[in-house]
């Protein structure tokens, strides 16, 4: 075997399940970067650019839940109809390198790549996603925040293949706001994404490119929490706002790299989160 | 090379073209330029960066750099060579060179590929949705005012051809 492209799940599970060690290809946005500057040579390579199923998404009639196959590319998540029904995954799926990235470039595929700086991720953390991954064993389902363990690196097991990606959504504000040196074709030097649920009374934020995974910040959302009822979000301040950003800020743990320094990626994600915290608060009022 | 050789059909402007004995790893952009002999798709950065190797497959505007050639069979690809007949120009070319879009040229063909693209699929784009469109063509002579020139001018033709053919 060198390159299977099979046609139905089954089959690209069965493929996946006699070769563990075969890489996985959807959109070759990530992958084709590896092979062009010899940093992988694949022997085996399963596709699942043929596997309609992947391709689909749907609202389920009886939970509500959004649930988009792996293979749903960027340029589907900016258009509508999926624009409207998940604000934010279109912000971060604008974002995405350039429009031809965006044509071949898949959820599924930031998912499997799972870099800290993956837009999508910080979205789907703060939508307390659940990713569905399939073997010949059968279906798991994992939330985003047990699903990604580190940079590049996931739950996932070498035969199993991410099926799809599904969230309750909220019915609230959600934005997704990203730092790079540039509008376009960036790789996010920091990146946040901000979900209000009006209903449990609460705000979720999410950060990406500041630390080895995509962080919640679990400690500045209780702490805003505890200071007002996020069921309106009239009651919120300037001040909070600010310091609101200051406590996610704390929240961060990021590196020094080639991309941009600890200092300002720290400083970033607070103000981002206090940017969208008051989009929020507009939206609402 | 590792693992075994690959074979497979490749249907590029419209015709099927044999790949033999190739490496699993090739890249459409590969393929195209140094097996097949289309060497219009240009190959800069080979990490979708420059946009200079753009291609049509199945009527997407995408980084030939990043497609696997092995992966592309029973897909259409369309290259610069294959948007008008040999010698001819299409309108988006004229329109390029009357307004002086092209000084090095080499960023020229994956930029002609990705106005077709835009032109075919929104016919009156306004100026952001022209900037967007071209947003992942890199182009380092013109400072692209040119360029943004040669895309209104072919879209106004355009308009101008429907407009006749309502008529």
């Amino acid at each position: 075997m060198t390159i299977v492209r099979p046609r139905t799940l089954d089959e690209a599970i069965s493929a996946l399940g006699d070769h563990p060690d075969a890489h996985v290809l959807h959109g070759g946005t990530d992958l084709m970067v590896e092979v062009n500057f010899a940093k992988t040579r694949p022997v085996d390579v399963v596709s699942l650019r043929r596997i309609a199923e992947l391709r689909r998404w749907h609202v389920d009639d009886s939970t509500r839940e959004i649930v988009v196959g792996a293979g749903v590319r960027w340029s589907d998540l900016e258009r509508e109809p999926l624009r409207s029904l998940s604000p934010a995954l279109a912000q971060a799926a604008r974002t995405v390198g350039s429009p031809q990235i965006r044509a071949a470039g898949t959820i599924g595929g930031n998912l499997g790549t799972c870099s800290p700086a993956g837009d999508g991720l910080p979205v789907l953390s703060a939508l307390d996603a659940i990713v569905v991954l399939r073997n010949r064993d059968g279906q798991r389902e994992i939330p985003f925040h047990s699903f990604m363990t580190g940079p590049k690196r996931s739950v996932r097991k070498h035969d199993e293949i991410i099926v799809a990606v599904r969230w309750q959504p909220t019915g609230g504000f959600e934005g997704y706001a990203k730092i790079g040196v540039r509008n376009a074709m960036v790789i996010a030097v920091a990146s946040v994404c901000l979900v209000h649920d009006p209903r449990a009374g609460e705000i979720r934020v999410a950060l990406g490119a500041v630390g080895p995974t995509i962080i919640r910040a679990r400690t500045a959302e209780a702490w805003l929490r505890e200071r007002c009822d996020l069921r309106d979000l009239t009651t919120i301040g300037d001040d909070l706002s600010r310091e609101f950003g200051a406590r996610v800020r704390a929240e961060a743990n990021a590196i020094d790299d080639h991309r941009s320094t600890r200092s300002y990626r720290h400083h970033g994600v607070g103000v981002l989160a206090t940017r969208l915290l008051d989009r929020a608060r507009k939206v609402t009022t | 090379m590792s693992g075994e050789p690959e074979f497979y059909d490749l249907r590029v402007n419209g015709a099927t073209h044999a790949v033999s004995d190739a490496w699993l790893g090739e890249s459409l952009l590969y393929v195209l330029r140094e097996r097949l002999g289309l060497p219009g798709t240009k190959g800069a950065c080979e990490q979708g960066e420059c946009g200079s190797c753009t291609v049509l497959i199945d009527g997407d505007a995408v980084c030939a750099c990043l497609v696997m050639a092995a992966d592309a069979v029973d897909a259409n690809v369309t290259t610069v060579e294959g948007l008008s007949a040999p010698t001819t120009l299409t309108d988006v070319q004229a329109s390029f060179l009357a307004a002086g879009g092209v000084q090095c040229g080499f960023c020229t063909p994956g930029l002609v590929v990705a106005v077709h693209h835009l032109l075919d699929t929104n016919p009156n784009p306004s100026e952001n949705e022209i900037r967007e469109a071209i947003s992942g063509n890199i182009c380092r002579c013109t400072g692209y005012g040119r360029i943004f020139e040669a895309v209104r001018t072919a879209r106004e033709e355009r308009v101008a051809v429907r407009a006749r053919g309502q008529k």
